[in-house]
């Protein structure tokens, strides 16, 4: 694998319950990209991200350059009601990491101190998510697998994840996999673009690739988009 | 010289079961110990008609049962609970052909009388093994409980921690049942993770809050069967059910 190279994909193929989920992916990351993964619910998107680590079985090539990944599934599938008395600073020092790291990081994502002695449960959505974002980031990690990070969050919100996002890019050199609908995300944010459902329907720079008509084969309907233009 | 080994051995085994119990109301499991409890009484029936250690009779009951439970559930799809009544009911309908009466009692709600060094000794040993055993485990399983992939991917082995777990809940059953019969073990880890869940904010407070719930409620309550006379198993639940009560005007 070439050095920077951060991930090798090859002829990934995933059968979950006698149906395919996967078929036949074949894709390269390297360092510091933000490769953005696009395709209609039931695509495969989600689990493209859960059998990059390995919790999912697969067949074919799945070969990392490095072991520092973390990841954020969607904050919908995060149980947040009926659990046991937990703080937000306990949550953290489930990764082991010092309280001044946990403090830097909260800082960083624009929360308060204070958020540390709350419950898990009871923070609002937008606090939650970028909790997580935090969470996702205090122990360092090379790459970054993030599933819809957006979800649930009104468009001021989704604006600040985005832009945290971006931040930390800057500053962390990070690698970025990020599953989103969001097709301004794709100008703003992507160095790539992999469209899927369930196969590689396009793959490449986005002004290359996302065309109307490529957008009509992955979504199967007419959408309209506005061509950013970078100067 | 037996009281204080009575109490060491009550201590010990209520804070490991109390520490435990806060575990499996997490995993809401907390009732479990109730018919794993039941399942121990044809070990304990054989222990008191041979004349050696109700535990050791219990321990491979517990094992087998969770065995059984484990492999119906498997072979017919039933929920968990459903083959759990079935398993445990057969327990007891085989403990009662052939427990002799005066014997009923005993394995029932327990027996602290005739306490030797050597039990302590080991009583104590295995309830710190189940204490640490449990708190190795104890994050991952509560970090599952908010979304299992991120348990796997800070490297949970979930095949692992349920094998250390039921271990845990077995060892808990089996000793529990000596102080407090094949009726009330799951008092031992069920009221006091409830009290301190009631009165806890944070993991820490509540985790060691059913540790220290649970050795206190042995402690009053074999103080009580000491000056009452009364059987330990029930001052026990009784020392218990009372700081939940109390627990309630303190709720945060």
């Amino acid at each position: 694998m070439k050095n920077d190279l951060i991930l090798k994909v090859k002829n990934l193929n995933v059968v979950l319950d006698g149906d395919e989920i996967i078929k036949d992916l074949a894709f390269e990351v390297k360092e510091r990209e933000t490769l953005i993964i696009l395709g209609p619910n039931g695509a495969g998107k989600s689990t493209l991200l859960r059998t990059l680590l390995g919790l999912v079985p697969f067949s074919g090539e799945v070969i990392w350059n490095t072991k520092s990944i973390s990841y954020l599934p969607p904050q919908e599938l995060f149980q947040r009601k009926g659990l046991s008395p937990l703080s937000i600073e306990e949550f953290f020092k489930f990764k082991n990491v010092s309280h001044q790291k946990i403090l830097d990081i909260i800082l960083a994502v624009g929360l308060d101190s204070s958020l540390l002695k709350r419950r898990f449960g009871a923070v609002s959505t937008g606090q939650f998510q970028r909790m997580l974002i935090a969470w996702a980031l205090v122990d360092e990690p090379r790459v970054l697998l993030f599933d819809e990070p957006t979800s649930g969050i009104d468009v001021g919100g989704q604006e600040t994840i985005y832009s945290l996002l971006h931040k930390f890019w800057l500053e962390r050199n990070l690698t970025i996999l990020l599953v989103t609908h969001d097709l301004n995300i794709v100008w703003e944010h992507g160095d790539n673009v992999l469209c899927m459902n369930k196969k590689t329907l396009c793959y490449g720079k986005p002004r290359d690739v996302i065309t109307p008509e490529g957008l009509e084969e992955i979504y199967g309907t007419g959408i309209k988009f506005y061509k950013h233009q970078h100067i | 010289m037996e009281f204080v080994l009575t109490l060491i051995m009550g201590a010990s085994l209520g804070g490991a079961a109390g520490y435990l119990g806060t575990l499996m109301l997490s995993q809401r499991m907390a009732l479990v110990a109730g018919p794993l409890g039941h399942l121990t009484l044809p070990g304990i029936a054989l222990a008191l008609i041979l004349g050696f250690d109700v535990s050791l009779g219990a321990f491979p009951f517990v094992i087998l049962g969770i065995i059984f439970i484990w492999l119906f559930e498997m072979r017919t799809g039933l929920p968990m609970e459903a083959v759990t009544a079935v398993v445990f009911a057969g327990g007891v309908a085989i403990t009662f052909l052939f427990l002799p009466e005066e014997k009923v009692v005993p394995a029932l709600i327990g027996d602290i009388s005739q306490i030797t060094f050597l039990a302590t000794i080991i009583v104590v040993i295995l309830s710190l093994t189940i204490f640490f055993m449990t708190k190795k485990i104890y994050s991952k399983m509560i970090l599952a409980g908010i979304s299992e992939d991120l348990a796997k991917v800070q490297g949970a082995n979930f095949r692992k921690y349920n094998l250390i777990y039921l271990l845990g809940i077995a060892l808990t059953v089996a000793l529990g049942v000596r102080i407090m019969g094949g009726l009330m073990t799951a008092a031992l880890v069920a009221i006091p993770a409830s009290t301190a869940r009631n009165m806890s904010k944070s993991l820490n407070q509540y985790s060691y809050g059913g540790l220290i719930l649970g050795s206190l409620a042995c402690i009053f309550g074999i103080f009580g069967f000491r000056f009452t006379g009364l059987p330990a198993g029930p001052l026990i639940v009784m020392v218990g059910t009372f700081f939940f009560l109390v627990s309630l005007g303190l709720k945060r």
